[in-house]
């Protein structure tokens, strides 16, 4: 496939061959046929073929060249020679080998075709025996079949490529500047998938776009909202546009499974596992970094399933996705992943690794980044028996240096939790008991943007309390942490700073005995709900953090899901497929109220669209803050007015109804009528529906149940 | 006010249905050996007429409790329905051994003694189990739902069909109840589909749809308000152990005008199979899969429900 050439490049050429592009007639220019230099036409969507369906093609058929020319009485060992090469490999195709012979001298021509069962197979032998020095007078030249068929056809003449006009593209982020400022979410439900506007005021979503199978396998945001990308079994796919959603780029990927955008949304980084032919051999997997806009391939990785899977328990998939982890704040500027004994940090200028070397860590177990900051945090556990202590240290990249290190000691696990801003990393630290029979756990915290970084070890007041869950405050000082035995555990509340002495952190509350295993911040701090996933069934607390207060305790029976707004003004919460029943979602307020309920079968995700940050300085959020009051009046008034309306149209609609249905009884009534000369001569003359044949009587009946005498005294003189 | 509780059945309930007067009701169940799935009592409460799956439908004398005529059939029996005046019934059976389903309807005679099986019409043609079929005004009609998701409309004079609900806006699934309004002018239809749906007995005008969660098994329409009820929830074989919230065994009440749920009311830990209306509006029964048999009478304040 050619490079995509700038409109730069084409005028550079074009001026140094003395053309003047603007006098090109675009439409004289006939491509030979078969070729399109990579540019792809508009409608290819409706021709584009499968590229995964070789079986009609050669693309399992590499060519051999510079092989030795040989004789017809060592043709069979040379045969074998390269039949042991290749078929280590993969599968030769049976009959697979075919090396041509002159038919004058009885010698071989000095090269060979090989068929393999599959095209990764070929792609896979071509890439490794390319340059393959058989001994020094034959290095293997070794190419695709397909690709000779490919430059074979390419034109003597060198013909400048069509160029497209400009068109200017539509503003993406249009989303944001919807009038009522409401946000949006996609949801996947059976084939469908379709983004809504969140009209809560409405208590209902509004419809955006819907398609039917728009997506093979499942769909997802980009970090900043602007792009909705969806995977397809050629590759993936990202979508938006200003009122609607277009295809805006394709990125070639047969058999991706995985994708994921670097969190600045520059790249995407897609991934698939091949099937090996041979079954004692591992999966392959390929991943390819795109740039999202040009959808230029900026590097690619492949290799076996071994390599990239150390490092963590691994998903389901048999990989810790994702693989690469995006470090450096929004720039996107640097990506790492952890292999054996080394974390491979790479930067995006060049897509090569920092000082062309990894960072050599003996054993390194885990790593994360800081949100905001190029820096790495590392997790090391104890080598040899514990005489050498686990690890946790932080890692400024691109110097390397080691900012800060801690020793842990009689360490089982660690897990790393950065706080959003990257102020503060919380370690949580499992430790042996004495007898080595259970584990205790512990956290660390560190204070990244204080001078020294300062680490502050925090227990639990009771030391053997199990962690359920921990989340930091987005944006914020305070974490929450449950603690306790899993039927009704405690929830805690810290925060970072606490009063006068700034440096310490200090408990605000627990609550005893919660149904909760999941924690879930509002995205703007302060608000948090405590959640009874899973076994819990679904309870939900919505809690006030500032105040301590709860705002209101409400359950979405099986809730598997929960997601807040990008704005921390609405709950999503939803049952997916994994249950068979209930399946839909609820989106409630940020302090529990109930909104509205939509009920889906066979739904498998809801995703908010998020948005990008705030272009306002801390110092104008805060000015907002303060003066909200006089912001608000003008909402509040909007929201009465949609109160009002919808009242009056709810007013309206009741109205219709029953008139409807009036309409209905009237006709019934009318019917009945009608009938009922005929209905009294089928009951043979019997009277009528309604009233009965018999009569109420009132009969009194009186009853004689008891005599007796009793004299009683009487006073005359009684006034 | 609690509900009264029966528990004279051993096994699932299938059909519950008042006398004219609402001082007797009836109920039907699997365990009576064999399942009866149906019945129907006569205007005078003198006769009862059940369908059931040994192959029979049966005349009962009410008072006695003594058999007096068996129609026998070469399938099971499913639904049973006295015509205006008792006069006929039509008897519905199911698809059985190579027979189709078929809706018979047969004369009762006043007499006990000179009843006979022959039945004055049979219908046949729609693929699947027929699950209700009801008389139309004036006896000229026969109304019948079932498996096929489709409401259709028979004369009963000629067998011949005469309107179909539209596969559009009609039912999705399997139609497993449906019940006349009093004057018989309209009825409602409730299926696996989660949803009940009002239609005109004449035009077989969709009128109304009522949305829940889960399968429709019973329907019934009060008498008295402009209530209409479902029963149902998650098929039995597939209930979870976990929780019977799951379930949703509630019997739910909803608006008819506005189709609008109203409430619901709890107890059953198993689907609910059958629902009836007490003809005085008063008072309402439902049957379960659980085998219980539950009797609510409202409270005053059902009686001004505003919404």
């Amino acid at each position: 496939m050619a490079d995509v050439i700038s409109m730069e490049e084409i005028r550079a050429i074009a001026s140094r061959l003395d053309i003047d592009p603007s006098q090109i007639d675009l439409n004289s220019i006939r491509l030979p046929p078969g070729e399109d230099f990579g540019i792809k036409s508009d409608d290819d969507d409706l021709h584009e073929e499968d590229p995964l369906e070789y079986d009609s093609g050669f693309g399992n058929i590499i060519v051999v060249d510079n092989l030795p020319v040989v004789p017809r009485e060592k043709f069979e060992k040379l045969e074998g020679v390269v039949r042991k090469i290749y078929s280590q490999i993969g599968v030769i195709k049976e009959d697979g080998l075919w090396m041509p012979v002159d038919p004058e001298t009885q010698k071989t021509l000095g090269y060979c075709f090989i068929e393999y069962n599959t095209p990764q197979e070929a792609e896979l032998a071509r890439e490794k025996t390319n340059g393959y020095k058989l001994d020094r007078a034959h290095i293997f030249a070794v190419n695709m079949f397909d690709d000779f068929d490919r430059f074979m056809k390419v034109p003597d003449e060198w013909a400048p490529p069509e160029t497209k006009p400009y068109t200017p593209g539509e503003n993406l982020q249009q989303w944001l500047t919807d009038e009522k400022a409401r946000d949006q979410f996609v949801i996947r439900a059976g084939s469908d998938t379709e983004v809504l506007w969140n009209d809560a005021r409405h208590m209902k979503p509004e419809p955006v776009y819907k398609r039917a199978f728009w997506t093979e396998s499942y769909v997802q945001w980009s970090p900043l909202g602007t792009y909705l990308a969806t995977v397809h079994r050629q590759g993936a796919a990202v979508w938006g546009g200003a009122s609607t959603f277009n295809r805006l780029m394709r990125y070639a990927h047969p058999q991706v499974k995985l994708i994921d955008f670097s969190p600045g949304e520059k790249f995407l980084v897609t991934y698939s596992s091949h099937e090996p032919s041979n079954p004692r051999d591992t999966h392959r997997v390929v991943l390819n970094i795109f740039d999202v806009r040009t959808g230029k391939v900026m590097r690619d990785f492949r290799g076996s399933a071994d390599e990239f899977a150390i490092g963590g328990t691994g998903g389901v998939s048999g990989v810790n996705w994702p693989i690469f982890r995006w470090g450096g704040g929004k720039e996107d500027k640097y990506f790492a992943r952890i292999g054996k004994n080394v974390v491979s940090v790479y930067e995006t200028e060049t897509f090569t690794l920092i000082d062309k070397k990894s960072l050599k860590v003996e054993n390194v177990m885990d790593f994360s980044w800081s949100p905001t900051d190029p820096i790495l945090s590392l997790f090391v556990p104890e080598l040899g028996g514990g005489n050498q202590p686990a690890r946790v240290s932080l890692v400024q990249i691109p110097g390397k240096e080691e900012l800060r290190q801690k020793n842990l000691f009689s360490v089982s696990d660690c897990k790393m939790y950065w706080q959003s801003n990257g102020d503060y990393l919380a370690v949580k630290v499992d430790r042996y008991t004495k007898t080595k029979k259970s584990t205790y756990t512990g956290f660390e915290l560190f204070r990244i943007k204080e001078r020294d970084i300062p680490i502050e070890v925090l227990e639990l007041e009771n030391k053997n309390d199990k962690i359920i869950a921990f989340a930091w405050e987005p944006k914020g000082h305070r974490f929450a942490v449950i603690h306790g035995d899993s039927p009704r555990p405690d929830i805690s509340f810290y925060s970072m700073r606490s009063g006068n002495n700034a440096g310490r952190v200090s408990k605000l509350t627990t609550l005893k005995g919660k149904q909760a295993n999941a924690l879930f911040w509002s995205p703007t701090g302060r608000f948090i709900i405590l959640a009874g996933l899973k076994g819990f069934n679904g309870q939900l607390e919505f809690y006030n953090v500032d105040e301590l207060e709860t705002m209101a305790t409400a359950e979405h029976f099986m809730a598997t899901d929960i997601e807040w707004d990008p704005t921390g003004r609405y709950v999503a919460t939803s049952v997916t497929s994994v249950h068979e029943m209930e399946n839909g979602f609820n989106i409630w307020s940020f302090n529990g109220k109930l909104l509205y309920r939509i009920l889906k079968d066979h739904f498998f995700q809801f995703l908010w669209r998020p948005r990008p940050p705030s272009f306002l300085s801390p110092e104008k959020e805060e000015e907002i803050a303060k003066n909200l009051k006089k912001y608000s009046k003008k909402y509040e008034a909007e929201d009465q007015d949609v109160s009002m309306l919808l009242s009056e149209q709810d007013r309206e609609k009741r109205k219709m109804l029953k008139d409807e249905w009036d309409k209905w009884v009237n006709e019934w009534k009318r019917l009945h009528e009608e009938e009922k000369l005929e209905r009294q001569k089928l009951r043979d003359g019997e009277v009528s529906d309604e009233e009965e044949e018999y009569e109420a009587k009132e009969i009194e009946v009186e009853e004689l149940l008891d005599v007796s005498e009793e004299i009683l005294s009487f006073d005359f003189g009684q006034e | 006010m609690r509900p009264i509780l029966m528990k004279g059945h051993e096994r699932p309930l299938t059909f519950l249905k008042y006398n004219r007067d609402g001082d007797l009701l009836f109920s039907c169940a699997k365990d009576h050996n064999p399942t009866v799935w149906c019945c129907d009592v006569s205007r005078d409460s003198m006769r009862l007429i059940t369908g059931s799956a040994d192959q029979t439908a049966k005349l009962w004398n009410v008072q006695t409790g003594a058999q007096l005529f068996s129609f026998n059939f070469d399938s099971p029996a499913r639904a049973v329905d006295f015509s205006v005046a008792d006069k006929l019934a039509v008897i519905t059976t199911d698809p059985f051994m190579e027979l189709p389903s078929a809706i018979h309807v047969k004369r009762i005679s006043g007499d006990p003694t000179e009843q006979t099986g022959e039945s004055v019409l049979i219908i046949k043609g729609p693929q699947g189990r027929i699950n209700r079929a009801v008389w139309g005004p004036l006896n000229k009609t026969i109304i019948s739902g079932g498996e096929d998701a489709v409401v259709r409309i028979w004369d009963s004079e000629t067998g011949k069909l005469l309107k179909e609900s539209d596969k559009e806006i009609g039912h999705k699934k399997t139609i497993t109840s449906l019940s006349k309004s009093a004057d018989g002018s309209h009825f409602l239809a409730g299926s696996l589909d989660r949803s009940a749906k009002l239609w005109d007995t004449r035009s077989l005008t969709l009128i109304k749809t009522y949305v829940t969660e889960r399968p429709v098994n019973a329907v019934a329409m009060s008498p008295l308000l402009d209530h209409v009820v479902l029963g149902g929830g998650q098929d039995a074989s597939a209930v979870t152990t976990t929780d019977h919230r799951a379930g949703k065994f509630e019997a739910k009440f909803f608006d008819k005008i506005l189709q609008e749920e109203i409430g619901g009311v709890k107890g059953h830990f198993g689907p609910i199979n059958a629902l009836a209306f007490n003809p005085d509006g008063r008072s309402f029964s439902s049957g379960g899969e659980d085998g219980y048999l539950r009797l609510h009478h409202f409270d005053s304040d059902y009686f001004n429900i505003k919404i």
